[in-house]
């Protein structure tokens, strides 16, 4: 992985700290055109990972990567699925089967051939690959090596002990896309615990890493604890906290962390984006361990 | 000390986190998972090592918890409730807590009668912001409080769909229920419990028999009136958002679950403000959980609720009896269109 992915919150009103900024934000990225160049200004910084969920919108943004070949040569999506809110505010009318009915493709209730076997016969894994390849289409003809399940989807599995989905999850992507999983937590410490017993070796782990804890559930020190002691490839995001921690002393204080090999994050403006580009650069060679 | 056993009723989108949350609390021991939905239920016994039930009053009497977690659809409350109740087990309900106000009197007296702990899942107060805000609020400082706004708006019912429980008003569904009663229990919780309601509009946008947006004025018992505004069908709204404005005559303050803030007319503030706007992020307020999904206050009520049952700690918010209020003021606010 790139020592710095780009992420994309920023573009659909994703904030943690404010929901005025948040609209702002949808206002801002109302046109793919706007996103479109947000990406070029990162990858004109050397940034050429883009992380991003799911989210409608990302189709026809892959649409124009696809259109413009020569241009997006070295350009790399690492996908986050599922989109959560597009299924929790689904869930919240529809019910758990409705949400199912409605996102998995095909009749699953009826007779079309993977889906409706797999839901008579409860193959519960065989829906979730399904639910996979419906996320995947959008990415169709474009270089995904990476493909993450949602810190929401990973951490449910966490909690109810289901780790034969998560491996599950694991085997399906490489298999079927050629591509490590990945997967986002709110929970590094026990995330990383679970997986050792698994075929998951190495694992490839995104969470929070800030100097101020902000969603480093355990506590700081079991982070720290935990990259000190335990083999898995970590991403840290965000590394800002919500804007609770400057940019330069965040990014030091997460460019001197030992084990971690990738820092995710997102900024609207071209200054912001390579301000943070060389700042990481800069911290790279002082205080990496 | 032993693990509270605990057993869950209802693994739709509230039980699942529930579930999830308990089975990565360390003083928990989850007995039992029950759900009338087959599909469901084999899906949490083929991949997890919970004991797995479709009837209830099986789990109870194998599994014999100490606790319970109702996440059932609203109309199924009272009577499973109180047949917790008369088999002595703690109850934590999810919200609304009973779809007739009448049919919760009892289960309050009986609570209280058996020294069992009650609670019901109004997540707010377990942000930091919102328990900020009530700080501020009993500190006097904003002055004589004459108005509130409480709000809350949402993507949940952006087309016409095909209908479920939430869509029956029989059965619990609308925006009034799911969404609105957050606010107001919000507003009886930082203010003071809603003794009535004036020119209630419950609009229907793309539902057929529920509401979609609820717009109300509410009167609080200490004789402060205010405007609930709640709207489901809002896709300007990534997600759900909460938010309360208060004006006093000496500040005027807005909340919502990220962000508080806060304006003070003079140097007169409580520690850590001062004159003029103020603003505090849910990251300088919200204590670190042990495990997380979705958000810090999910984990801190159940952490709570289960502090509570072994003896460790207080059961004085969100008991049956404050989410009783929360079903009252609803009514006042239908009797009121």
């Amino acid at each position: 992985m790139d020592r710095i992915l780009f992420g994309d919150n920023q573009f659909f009103a994703v904030n943690h700290i404010s929901d005025d900024k948040s609209m702002a934000q949808s206002m801002k990225f109302k046109e793919d055109s706007a996103i479109i160049r947000t990406l070029d200004y990162a990858i004109h910084a050397g940034v050429d990972t883009f992380m991003c969920t799911t989210h409608d919108r990302i189709a026809n943004i892959c649409e124009y990567v696809r259109q413009h070949p020569d241009h997006y040569k070295n350009f790399k999506i690492y996908p986050c699925m599922p989109y959560a809110h597009k299924y929790a505010n689904a869930m919240t009318e529809l019910g758990i089967a409705g949400t199912i009915k409605q996102y998995v493709p095909g009749n699953v209730f009826g007779s079309f051939f993977k889906g409706g076997v797999a839901f008579l016969s409860k193959d519960y894994l065989s829906i979730m690959e399904l639910l996979i390849d419906a996320e995947m289409k959008m990415f169709k003809g474009i270089n995904t090596p990476v493909i993450f399940l949602q810190n929401v989807m990973t951490d449910m599995l966490l909690g109810m002990g289901m780790k034969e989905v998560l491996v599950a999850f694991h085997q399906y992507v490489r298999k079927k896309y050629n591509a490590e999983a990945g997967f986002i937590t709110m929970n590094m410490p026990k995330l990383v615990e679970f997986f050792e017993d698994t075929p998951v070796k190495n694992p490839i782990i995104c969470a929070s890493i800030n100097k101020v804890g902000f969603r480093m559930s355990g506590g700081k020190e079991a982070y720290e604890h935990t990259l000190k002691t335990k083999q898995f490839r970590a991403i840290a995001m965000q590394v800002l906290a919500g804007g609770a921690v400057p940019p330069k002393e965040a990014l030091e204080y997460v460019c001197s962390l030992p084990n971690i090999e990738s820092i995710l994050f997102g900024a609207s403006s071209k200054t912001n984006i390579e301000e943070t580009v060389s700042l990481i650069h800069k911290f790279d060679g002082v205080v990496k361990p | 000390m032993a693990k509270v056993r605990t057993g869950i009723i209802g693994i739709g989108k509230m039980g699942i986190s529930h579930l999830a949350i308990l089975g990565a609390h360390p003083d928990v021991e989850v007995v039992g998972v029950c759900d009338n939905s087959k599909m469901m239920i084999d899906a949490i016994e083929k991949y997890s090592s919970f004991p797995c039930f479709t009837d209830h009053k099986k789990m109870l009497d194998t599994a014999k918890p100490d606790a319970v977690l109702v996440a059932v659809p609203t109309r199924f409350h009272a009577s499973m409730v109180n047949d917790l109740l008369d088999r002595n087990i703690h109850v934590f309900a999810e919200k609304p807590f009973v779809l007739k106000p009448e049919e919760g009197q009892p289960l309050v007296d009986k609570a209280k009668q058996k020294g069992l702990v009650n609670q019901v899942g109004y997540h707010n107060k377990f942000l930091g912001t919102f328990r900020e805000v009530k700080k501020i609020v009993e500190s006097g400082l904003l002055g004589n409080i004459y108005h509130f706004h409480g709000q809350a708006y949402g993507p949940v019912v952006t087309k016409p769909k095909s209908d479920t429980w939430r869509s029956n008003p029989e059965e619990g569904g609308g925006c009034l229920m799911d969404y609105a009663s957050h606010v107001i229990d919000l507003v009886n919780y930082l203010l003071a419990p809603v003794s009535g309601a004036r020119g209630s509009q419950l609009k229907s946008i793309f539902s057929k028999q529920v509401d979609d947006a609820v717009y109300s004025t509410l009167v609080l018992s200490n004789g402060v009136s205010g405007n609930l505004s709640v709207n489901w069908s809002d896709e300007t709204y990534r997600k759900m958002t909460t938010s309360i404005t208060i004006n006093g005559t000496t500040g005027k303050l807005v909340s919502d679950a990220n962000e508080l803030k806060v304006f003070f007319h003079s140097n007169n503030t409580p520690a850590g403000y001062s004159k003029g706007w103020n603003i505090k992020y849910l990251t300088d307020l919200t204590p670190t959980v042990d495990y997380y999904l979705r958000g810090e206050e999910y984990s801190a009520q159940l952490d709570y609720f289960i502090k509570a049952v072994q003896g460790k700690g207080p059961n004085t918010l969100n008991t049956f009896e404050s989410a009783l209020q929360t079903d009252k003021a609803i009514s006042f606010i239908r009797q009121a269109q």
